[in-house]
C-alpha cells in the first residue's frame, strides 16, 4: 500500500487576536490525500478556507497537530527546510495571479528554480517555454504580466506552479477573477494536468459549477471537515 | 557573483521598477556626495594652500648644532659641588662634520634637497640709516629647492658672487636702497664688509622682507667668523607630514639638533587638525543625512512590496534571499548614486576654476582633486547605503508570506 501524499492528524490553529483572547479557526482535523486525487475545498467565508490551505502549503505553522508530507513530518523542519520543500513540491496558484510585474511570462514561470538554483539552465528555460506552449501561450513568452489578459496571467501563474514538477497543487480560488469561459479554461488545464502527471489538486472555490467538477468535495464549516464525499465528476458545460 | 544571481536580478529588476522612487533615491546620494566630493576638495585644497604659504618661505626641517647644556661639576664621588647652575648662553656654532652630513642627506629617499646655511645676526648700513638684519650665506643652486627666492625677485636678478647680497623690498625701503648700491654689513666683533644689492625679493611676508639678506657662503663664514663652517642645514621633504618622523630620525642618527616645520609651526598644524575636524563633522552629517533618505524610501517600498515578497517566499525564495536583495539595493543606489555625484561635483570645481578663484589669479588657490577623492567617496556611499538598507531589509526578511500576499 503506497503512502498518502498529504496526510493531516488533529491539527489545529489558533490566532490570538490582541491578547487574551485565542481564536481557534481549526479544530483538530483528520484528512489524507491520496496522490493524484482532485480535490474541492468548499466551505462559507471564514470557515477556515484559506488558513488550512497556508498550513498544507507550508506557508504557516499550525498550532497543534501534524501534517505529513510524502511521508515526512514537518513539524519539526526549520524555515529553510520548509522553504526547500515547499519550492520543490508544492505548487501555488492564487485568487490574483500574483506574477511579478518586474519580470517577463518565462521568467516568472522560472521563478521557483530561480529561487533555488539561481540562475535557470538552458533545460530550464526550454522547460518553461514547453509548458507556455502546453497553456497556449507561447505567443507571449516574452511579454511582461502588464501585457497580458487575466486569462493568460492565471495561465502563467499555473505554468509558475508546475514548473519544479510539483507533487501538489494548491489552488485559492483561481478562476475567482475571472470571467466564465476563461474560468472554464483554467479549470479544464488542471484536470489536465491532473490527467497527464498524477498531479493531486485541491481547489478551494465558491463556486459549485467547479465543485461538481471534481472527484472529491470537502466542505469545511467553522473550522470542522463537515462532509467529505467522493463522486463521479461531471463533464462541466 | 553566480551565488547571487537570483537576489542581484531581483534588486535591479524592482529597483528599475520602482523608477520615481529609485531616481529620487539616486538623487539624494549624488547630491550628498557632490557636497563631499567638493567640501574634500576645497577644504584640502585651502589647507595645502595654507601649508604651501607657510612652508613657501622657510625649511622643512632646520638642522642646528646640538644647544651647549652646562653640566654639573661633581667630585669623584658624584657629590655635586655647584648648588647652582647657570643656563649657557647659545654661542653660533657650525653643524660638525656638515658636509658630510650634507652628502648623507642627500642620500635619503624621503628628502628632496637639501642646503646648508651660515647665518647670524648683523647690522646693515647705508649712510644714516641702519637696521638689524638676518644674515643667511647661502649656495644658491641648492637653496632655491629650498624657498624659490629666484621666483620671488621684484627688482634686479637672482644672482650672488662674490661681495654681492639679495635684500627684501621692505629692507630696501627702509635704507632707501635700489640694485646696484651698496650696504654695509657689520657682525658683532667689529668685523664688517660692503656688498652690492642685485636683487630684491618679496616673500610677501613683512618681516621676513625687512629682515632677511642673503649673501654666498663665503663672505658670510668670515663675517661670522666661522671659517668653513655652516650654522645649519636646511632640509625639505617630499612628503611634509613625514617631516617630524624624518627630523626625529636625523636627530637620532647623527646626534644633531633637527627641528621639523611641525613643531615650529606646531599652532598652524592644530589649526589644520581643528579644520579637519569640522570638516569631517559635516561628511559624517551629510552622510548621515542621506542614509536617513535611503533608509526611508526603502522601508516604504518594503511595505509597497509586500504582497510581492510574499509571493517570492511561496516561490521557494528563502527569507535570507531577501535580506541580500534589499541589502544590495542599498549598495548599488549608493554605487550609481555616487558615480551621478560625481558629475556635478566636477561641475563645481570646473566652475571654481572658471570663476578665477584658481591660484592663477592672485588669493586664489586650487582645489585638491584626486582620482582617490572620487573613489573614496563611491565607496563610501556604497557602504553607507548597504548600512542604511539593513533595517527595511531584515524588516522585509521577517514579513510573514501569508500575512505579505494579503496586502493589496
Amino acid at each position: 500500500m503506497s503512502q498518502p501524499l498529504l496526510q493531516l492528524s488533529r491539527l489545529s490553529k489558533s490566532y490570538s487576536v490582541g491578547t487574551p483572547v485565542e481564536v481557534e479557526v481549526l479544530h483538530a482535523l483528520d484528512l489524507i490525500l491520496e496522490t493524484g486525487e482532485f480535490a474541492a475545498l468548499i466551505g462559507p467565508s471564514g470557515s477556515g478556507k484559506s488558513t488550512l490551505l497556508n498550513l498544507l502549503g507550508l506557508l504557516d505553522r499550525p498550532t497543534a497537530g501534524d501534517l505529513i508530507l510524502l511521508g515526512r513530518a514537518t513539524r519539526e523542519l526549520s524555515d529553510a527546510d520548509r522553504t526547500r520543500l515547499r519550492g520543490q513540491k508544492i505548487g501555488f496558484v492564487f485568487q490574483f495571479h500574483h506574477l511579478l510585474s518586474a519580470f517577463s511570462a518565462t521568467e516568472n514561470v522560472l521563478m521557483p528554480i530561480m529561487a533555488a538554483q539561481g540562475r535557470p539552465t538552458a533545460d530550464d528555460v526550454a522547460k518553461a517555454h514547453a509548458l507556455l506552449d502546453e497553456v497556449g501561450l507561447s505567443a507571449h513568452r516574452d511579454k511582461r504580466p502588464g501585457q497580458l489578459s487575466g486569462g493568460q496571467q492565471q495561465r502563467v501563474a499555473i505554468c509558475r506552479a508546475l514548473i519544479n514538477a510539483p507533487a501538489l497543487l494548491l489552488a485559492d480560488e483561481p478562476t475567482g477573477n475571472l470571467d466564465t469561459a476563461t474560468s472554464a479554461d483554467v479549470f479544464e488545464l488542471f484536470r489536465r494536468f491532473n490527467r497527464e502527471r498524477e498531479l493531486t489538486v485541491l481547489v478551494v472555490t465558491h463556486d459549485p459549477r467547479l465543485s461538481a467538477q471534481c472527484d472529491r468535495v470537502i466542505e469545511l464549516v467553522d473550522g470542522d471537515i463537515a462532509s467529505d464525499r467522493r463522486q463521479v465528476a461531471s463533464k462541466g458545460e | 557573483m553566480l551565488r547571487i544571481w537570483f537576489e542581484w536580478t531581483l534588486a535591479v529588476r524592482l529597483l528599475r521598477e520602482g523608477r520615481t522612487q529609485t531616481g529620487l533615491i539616486i538623487g539624494g546620494i549624488a547630491l550628498g556626495v557632490a557636497v563631499i566630493v567638493f567640501l574634500t576638495a576645497l577644504i584640502s585644497g585651502l589647507q595645502v594652500n595654507i601649508i604651501e604659504r607657510t612652508l613657501g618661505t622657510q625649511a622643512h626641517i632646520k638642522i642646528s648644532a646640538p644647544d651647549d647644556v652646562a653640566r654639573p661639576l661633581r667630585t669623584t664621588d658624584d657629590t655635586a659641588l655647584a648648588v647652582q647652575i647657570e643656563r649657557r648662553a647659545q654661542r653660533l656654532r657650525s653643524v660638525d662634520q656638515w658636509p658630510k652630513i650634507q652628502a648623507l642627506l642627500d642620500a635619503v629617499p624621503e628628502i628632496t634637497a637639501v642646503s646648508p646655511v651660515v647665518s647670524g645676526p648683523a647690522l646693515a648700513r647705508r649712510g644714516a640709516a641702519s637696521r638689524s638684519v638676518a644674515m643667511t650665506g647661502i649656495d644658491p643652486a641648492r637653496y632655491t629647492q629650498i624657498v624659490p627666492l629666484d621666483q620671488n625677485i621684484r627688482e634686479g636678478r637672482f644672482r650672488l658672487t662674490g661681495r654681492e647680497m639679495l635684500i627684501g623690498t621692505q629692507l630696501a625701503q627702509d635704507l632707501g636702497a635700489g640694485v646696484g648700491e651698496r650696504i654695509r654689513l657689520e657682525t658683532g666683533d667689529g668685523r664688517s664688509d660692503v656688498f652690492t644689492v642685485v636683487g630684491i625679493f618679496e616673500l610677501g611676508v613683512r618681516d621676513l622682507d625687512q629682515r632677511l639678506v642673503f649673501l654666498p657662503m663665503k663672505p658670510a663664514q668670515a663675517l661670522l667668523d666661522l671659517p668653513g663652517g655652516a650654522t645649519g642645514i636646511d632640509v625639505r621633504v617630499r612628503e611634509i607630514f613625514e617631516a617630524e618622523a624624518v627630523a626625529q630620525r636625523i636627530s637620532r642618527r647623527y646626534d644633531i639638533k633637527a627641528e621639523s616645520w611641525m613643531v615650529t609651526n606646531s599652532n598652524i598644524l592644530d589649526a589644520l587638525r581643528a579644520q579637519s575636524t569640522s570638516t569631517n563633522l559635516i561628511k559624517v552629517f551629510v552622510a548621515i543625512s542621506v542614509a536617513f533618505g535611503i533608509a526611508s524610501v526603502l522601508a516604504v517600498s518594503v511595505v509597497q512590496r509586500a504582497r510581492e515578497i510574499g509571493i517570492l517566499r511561496a516561490m521557494g525564495t528563502t527569507s535570507p534571499q531577501i535580506l541580500k536583495v534589499f541589502l544590495l539595493q542599498g549598495a548599488l543606489v549608493g554605487l550609481i548614486g555616487a558615480a551621478i555625484g560625481s558629475v556635478p561635483a566636477s561641475g563645481l570645481i570646473a566652475l571654481w576654476v572658471q570663476l578665477g578663484l584658481s591660484r592663477s589669479s592672485r588669493g586664489g588657490f586650487d582645489l585638491m582633486v584626486t582620482p582617490e577623492l572620487f573613489i573614496g567617496a563611491t565607496a563610501l556611499a556604497t557602504v553607507v547605503g548597504m548600512i542604511a538598507a539593513v533595517a527595511p531589509a531584515r524588516r522585509a526578511a521577517k514579513l510573514d508570506p501569508v500575512e505579505a500576499m494579503r496586502a493589496i
